[in-house]
């Protein structure tokens, strides 16, 4: 694996490499000492042509925990409107040192034509490219169900996949990245998994896509999903152009105090009617897809979410720039007893 | 019925003259029996074994005939082009007349079609005019301009049609093309309005409210990689609209660049109507489908936009039965930066002129799907006929207009943008194995092709060289 750019892509063994990988350093994250030595000398560049603050700092938290050098980029708009085109700003960031380019762009493919084209060597992981992918947020949601299901059982989570589990997308299909990245990698991890959405807000193909697509949510969670993950409504989508209004997206959409008692009473993946997860991208936009008391409600593992972006973030840095594929090796990064002089992946 | 008779708009360049007469040996016209061809004054003197005779009669007499050996070679009519993206004047960053022509010699078109999406748009006589000229003054290639139907191409008044097939340029053709005429008031008064000038209007079929922001074909592909698409009914709802249109003020429509099965059966019923309308269909399209988007490769960004390996199935048959009429390259340069992007920035087209006949041969002929008879119909003798040039895209006959290409379609080459006249590097067969190649392109019977490289242009141009001697 030399890049991160889709979650489509992605065979089994990768994504449950980067999980496992991601629980080793979720270890480090609870240490006092939040680092560990195994990217010294690596330099990464976020190099964001699209604001998110949130996706820029959990990465350049993942980078600086590995001990990595870490230089923000901001390039707001397309390279054409700002007068530089992105082969020569890549070719820059290049010149100053950069190993890998964790990249943000409002054009989809735009990671992928940087790996493709022969402009750098960078490892190049794919931050949200359009609305088409965002694979490290796929593979924190991923995280978050697995551990949310092995905690259920009592078991380690390490090893094993999604199989048997259920789980709903609910809202805006057609504009997220989020919501295609997570039907590609819940499926290839063996989840089963369901959207919902006004048909306005779903792509025309999607019946190609190995989801169960409803147009009614209530319906919908009456197929009893282990999780429910709710996408945020962009105001740019309301006022008529996808649907009526705010207020009837809601009503037949929303995570409402009456949907909430529902996803409440689910088997969940404890399977003994303790309730289903909620998860959020975030930001959440209370009152609009996701109602306060659903917000706040303690089957809510957004700040889950945050957390594991992080972990997710460096076991994706590390497996790109140590070269590593395995967990065992940042197994033994992260124990204690690794003496960082035998750290083989240091240049 | 015309009321304006044509000009001899092709009139030829005076540096013509020079040219010796020509004796292609055992060239296999529309694939049948070798034969040999004599050209001279413009025109294929004789066939068969008088070819021969006369050329040796005239060696005898002093006169120098230039030979041209072209065993195992297909003959065909010169190519003609009704959809040609040549950007002069204003973006010659992109493509002049110059490179153009030369890149439509190489690929065997003896006439091309300049869209008049240049800057200034073609929509007056001086602009029509200009281009003309200088096609005439290269000499690669005949170059006849096509009129905006709109001022600007902005889709609000009728351009002046008239001055324009007045002009020196005796415009003949109108269209938007890049944009729709998409008001369908006013395609109504351009259909009615081009009766006076024998004309017709080709239309760049695209709703564009149906297609704000569109990237690439709206399907499957699109859904995964989450970009906006171009949906087929974009393209199906104003055909439908202009066969009607066409039909209720009796006037002629061509339909450019046809992309979807659905275009193709409102088509096909429109002319069950009778309803006066031409298809045109672009050789990436008969090739090419929206899966390639997957790469993420701005080469791969074109309009109407590939489409689905089930629409190039209908579009390859329609061209074989004749329900799409003609071939239209579309052909498209544009400079590196323009493609070295985003794929949303990307502009949209690709280079076609120089590969147009091998990708035909490699999608019509290698399958089967069409005979050189019918290729030769399709890319010469039906866009000359829609065009209404009575001495162009005619039969390989004695007597005839010595517009012929020879190619070789044994001989396999990778495509090499980097080798190509146009100045477009945004080939999107790139490194990709394509059958067939010109061997050589005679204009009035002047080799402006020889050997698979250009020769001399009829006004004494040379590759080296663009100022007559």
């Amino acid at each position: 694996m030399k890049h991160l750019l889709s979650t489509a892509s992605l065979a089994h063994a990768d994504a449950s490499a980067i999980l496992d990988t991601a629980e080793e350093m979720s270890a480090v994250s609870t240490r006092e000492v939040k680092k560990l030595p195994t990217l010294r000398g690596r330099t990464v560049v976020t190099l964001f042509h699209e604001d998110s603050t949130r996706t820029r700092v959990s990465f350049e938290a993942a980078a600086k925990r590995l001990s990595a050098d870490v230089m923000n980029f901001s390039a707001k708009g397309s390279s054409v409107s700002k007068g530089e085109s992105l082969k020569d700003t890549v070719q820059t960031l290049e010149a100053l040192g950069a190993d890998a380019v964790v990249m943000r762009h409002a054009a989809a493919g735009a990671a992928h034509q940087l790996a493709a084209a022969d402009w750098t060597d960078c490892a190049v992981v794919n931050a949200g490219d359009g609305t088409h992918e965002h694979p490290t947020q796929a593979l924190l949601d991923a995280l978050t169900l697995r551990r949310g299901r092995a905690a259920a059982a009592g078991v380690d989570p390490r090893g094993t996949d999604l199989a048997g589990m259920r789980v709903l997308i609910v809202g805006d299909i057609l504009h997220s990245r989020v919501a295609r990245s997570n039907v590609w990698l819940l499926h290839t991890l063996g989840a089963e998994v369901h959207l919902a959405a006004p048909p306005t807000l779903l792509p025309v193909g999607v019946e190609h896509w190995p989801a169960a697509v409803h147009y009614d949510v209530d319906v919908a969670l009456a197929a009893e999903p282990d999780a429910v993950m709710m996408l945020r409504v962009q105001a740019e989508r309301m006022g008529g152009a996808f649907f009526p209004s705010a207020g009837e997206y809601t009503r037949r959409w929303g995570l409402t105090d009456e949907r909430l008692a529902v996803v409440e009473r689910l088997p969940g993946p404890a399977r003994d009617g303790s309730g289903a997860m909620i998860l959020h991208p975030g930001p959440m936009n209370r009152g609009v897809e996701i109602s306060s008391a659903a917000a706040d409600s303690p089957l809510n593992r957004v700040l889950d979410q945050v957390s594991h972006g992080v972990s997710v973030r460096m076991a994706v840095l590390h497996l790109l720039l140590s070269g590593d594929r395995g967990p065992d090796r940042a197994a033994e990064a992260a124990s204690p007893a690794a003496d960082p002089s035998t750290d083989r992946s240091r240049p | 019925m015309s009321t304006i008779s044509q000009p001899p708009h092709f009139a030829a360049p005076s540096a013509e003259e020079a040219t010796a007469p020509v004796l292609i040996r055992g060239a296999r016209p529309y694939g049948d029996e070798p034969t040999d061809l004599l050209l001279r004054a413009g025109r294929i003197a004789a066939l068969g074994a008088q070819a021969a005779a006369t050329a040796a009669e005239l060696a005898e007499d002093g006169t120098p005939v230039l030979t041209v050996e072209a065993a195992g070679q297909i003959a065909l009519p010169g190519l003609v082009d009704l959809h040609t993206h040549l950007r002069e004047p204003g973006r010659e960053d992109a493509e002049t007349v110059e490179t153009g022509s030369r890149a439509a010699a190489l690929g065997g078109f003896t006439a091309v079609h300049a869209m008049a999406n240049s800057t200034p748009a073609a929509d007056s006589a001086g602009v029509v005019e200009q281009v003309h000229r200088l096609g005439r003054e290269a000499g690669w290639t005949r170059v006849q301009p096509v009129g905006a139907v709109s001022v600007g191409l902005a889709g609000e008044r009728l351009a002046e049609l008239g001055a324009m097939a007045e002009s020196s340029a005796a415009v003949r053709m109108f269209s938007d093309d890049g944009m729709c005429v998409h008001d369908p008031v006013l395609m109504r008064r351009a259909l009615e309005y081009v009766k006076a000038v024998d004309g017709f209007v080709a239309q760049h079929a695209q709703e564009p409210r149906l297609t704000a922001g569109a990237q690439m074909h709206e399907g499957a592909v699109s859904a995964e990689l989450g970009m906006p698409g171009w949906p087929a009914v974009a393209e199906e709802s104003i055909i439908a609209r202009d066969v009607l249109l066409a039909e209720h003020v009796g006037s002629r429509l061509h339909v450019c660049h046809v992309s979807t099965r659905g275009s193709v059966e409102i088509i096909r019923w429109a002319k069950s109507r009778g309803v006066d309308v031409t298809a045109e269909v672009t050789p990436h399209h008969l090739l090419l489908t929206d899966e390639q988007v997957r790469s993420f490769d701005p080469v791969y960004k074109v309009n109407p936009p590939l489409r689905t390996a089930e629409d190039v199935e209908a579009l390859r048959a329609a061209l074989a039965d004749g329900t799409i009429d003609v071939v239209g390259t579309d052909h498209a340069p544009h400079p590196d930066q323009a493609k070295e992007c985003e794929w949303v920035d990307a502009a949209m087209g690709m280079t076609g002129l120089e590969t147009a006949l091998p990708v035909l041969i490699a999608t019509m002929i290698e399958t089967g799907a069409m005979d050189w008879r019918r290729l030769a119909e399709a890319t010469s003798a039906r866009p000359a006929q829609i065009h209404r040039h009575a001495h162009l895209g005619r039969p390989i006959a004695v007597g005839e207009t010595a517009d012929l290409v020879l190619v070789d379609p044994a001989e396999r080459r990778t495509v090499r943008p980097e080798e190509h006249a146009t100045k477009g590097r945004n080939s999107p067969y790139a490194g990709r194995e394509l059958p067939g190649r010109v061997r050589a392109t005679f204009l009035e019977g002047h080799p402006v092709v020889l050997d698979g490289a250009l020769a001399t242009s009829r006004t004494g141009r040379t590759a080296d060289r663009t100022v007559a001697p």
